[in-house]
């Protein structure tokens, strides 16, 4: 699990809403629609879904126990798959000189060589293997609090994406202004001057 | 509430001033830093400050690393006017210590190591290890939301300028402890 690794990186994130009642329920057929799907042997580039912390490669939430405490704990899996152009480029080159040579033509279309492309690619996908990602979170369904385990931006629009999709309620992620706004218990001047407000100067900067 | 990216990349300033703030209170008032967790003994500095200057058409960044480094070279940045932008940060609480970075524009955290939990000897331990890290990371968490709220208070108080933007402006010119 990579949330009992030495190292982790968390980014935080408000739950605005809760899922629909019966709550464990709803989350569980969130989970299962949108569980990660296999790629290996298929042309897809690309397969986003949920799996279990534990069964990474897996899942399955019928029996899962992805309840600690007051916490759910599951993962985002992002599997993709990447062909370096030179390959690509080669198997084009191959497949373009062998239709030139089959229909005794000198030259393709347009159309023709986009359409070589699209099948090589689909070749190429379908055997190359997907490289995957498991990012943790862990969601206190109480609080609305969530925090997931990964600052990189690709996978935390992801996150928002799936989250909203699966559960129908969406996440807000904190920063200054989310955490000022909505978390740091300001008035509502306090919150007001929050709107209005642009850098300080600590500083005059003019010292060599 | 303004659109997300609108307002993520309007506001970041107020995470770098957060952070120099946090430098600012480590190095004059601990005792108001403690509460927002009151069994922390230490808060520190620890092996990486990263600070820029947008002042003056500069694009200036200046990355202070290394166990034991001075910040001189960040105390004068400080002086040329300018934040912290990045900050690596030791929390000590009684026997347990943490240590992790924070990013001011996204508050987000980074390179968190906490305390060793108890080693997983069998599938069984699983529940009671992802219960203790989940504390662990909440101690961290919840100090960074605190420390946060206190300076957000500060900062849209009425008196912010009068106060502590002056008391700031004072501790840099004296200075801030280098080491």
């Amino acid at each position: 699990m990579q949330l009992l690794a030495s190292t982790l990186s968390v980014t935080r994130y408000r739950v605005q809403g809760k899922p629909a009642e019966p709550v464990m329920d709803t989350v569980r057929n969130g989970l299962k629609d949108q569980m990660i799907r296999e790629i290996d042997n298929d042309p897809a580039q690309k397969s986003i879904g949920w799996t279990e912390s534990a069964r990474p490669f897996a899942p399955d939430f019928e029996s899962a126990q992805f309840m600690f405490g007051n916490h759910l704990v599951f993962s985002l899996r992002m599997d993709k798959k990447s062909v370096p152009a030179k390959i690509v480029a080669k198997h084009v080159n191959m497949a373009t000189a062998k239709r030139l040579a089959d229909n005794g033509q000198s030259h393709l279309s347009k159309n023709e060589k986009r359409q070589i492309k699209d099948e090589v690619l689909h070749r190429l996908y379908t055997r190359v293997p997907a490289t995957p990602n498991v990012y943790d979170l862990a969601w206190d369904m109480e609080a609305g609090v969530l925090w997931f385990f990964s600052n990189l931006k690709e996978a935390n629009e992801e996150l928002e994406t799936l989250f909203s999709k699966s559960f129908r309620i969406s996440l807000i992620r904190m920063f200054p202004y989310t955490e000022a706004d909505l978390a740091a218990g300001l008035s509502d001047d306090q919150r007001d001057a929050l709107k209005q407000s642009g850098p300080a100067l600590f500083s005059g900067g003019g010292h060599a | 509430m303004l659109d997300v990216s609108v307002a993520y990349n309007r506001y970041k300033f107020l995470g770098h001033e957060f952070l120099t703030w946090l430098w600012y209170m480590i190095d004059t008032d601990f005792e108001a830093l403690q509460k927002a967790d009151p069994e922390m003994d230490a808060l520190a500095i620890g092996n990486r400050i990263v600070l820029e200057n947008h002042r003056h058409n500069r694009d200036e960044t200046i990355t202070i690393r290394g166990d034991g480094a001075g910040l001189e070279e960040g105390v004068m940045a400080l002086t040329k006017g300018a934040k912290v932008t990045e900050m690596h940060l030791l929390f000590r609480a009684g026997e347990l210590e943490w240590r992790f970075s924070l990013k001011g524009e996204s508050l987000s955290i980074s390179s968190l190591k906490t305390p060793q939990t108890a080693k997983l000897e069998s599938a069984a331990d699983i529940e009671g290890a992802v219960l203790e890290k989940i504390y662990l990371v909440e101690r961290v968490v919840k100090l960074v939301e605190q420390l946060y709220a206190q300076f957000a208070k500060q900062r849209f108080d009425p008196d912010w300028d009068k106060k502590t933007v002056h008391r700031i402006m004072a501790w840099i010119r004296q200075g801030p402890a280098a080491d």
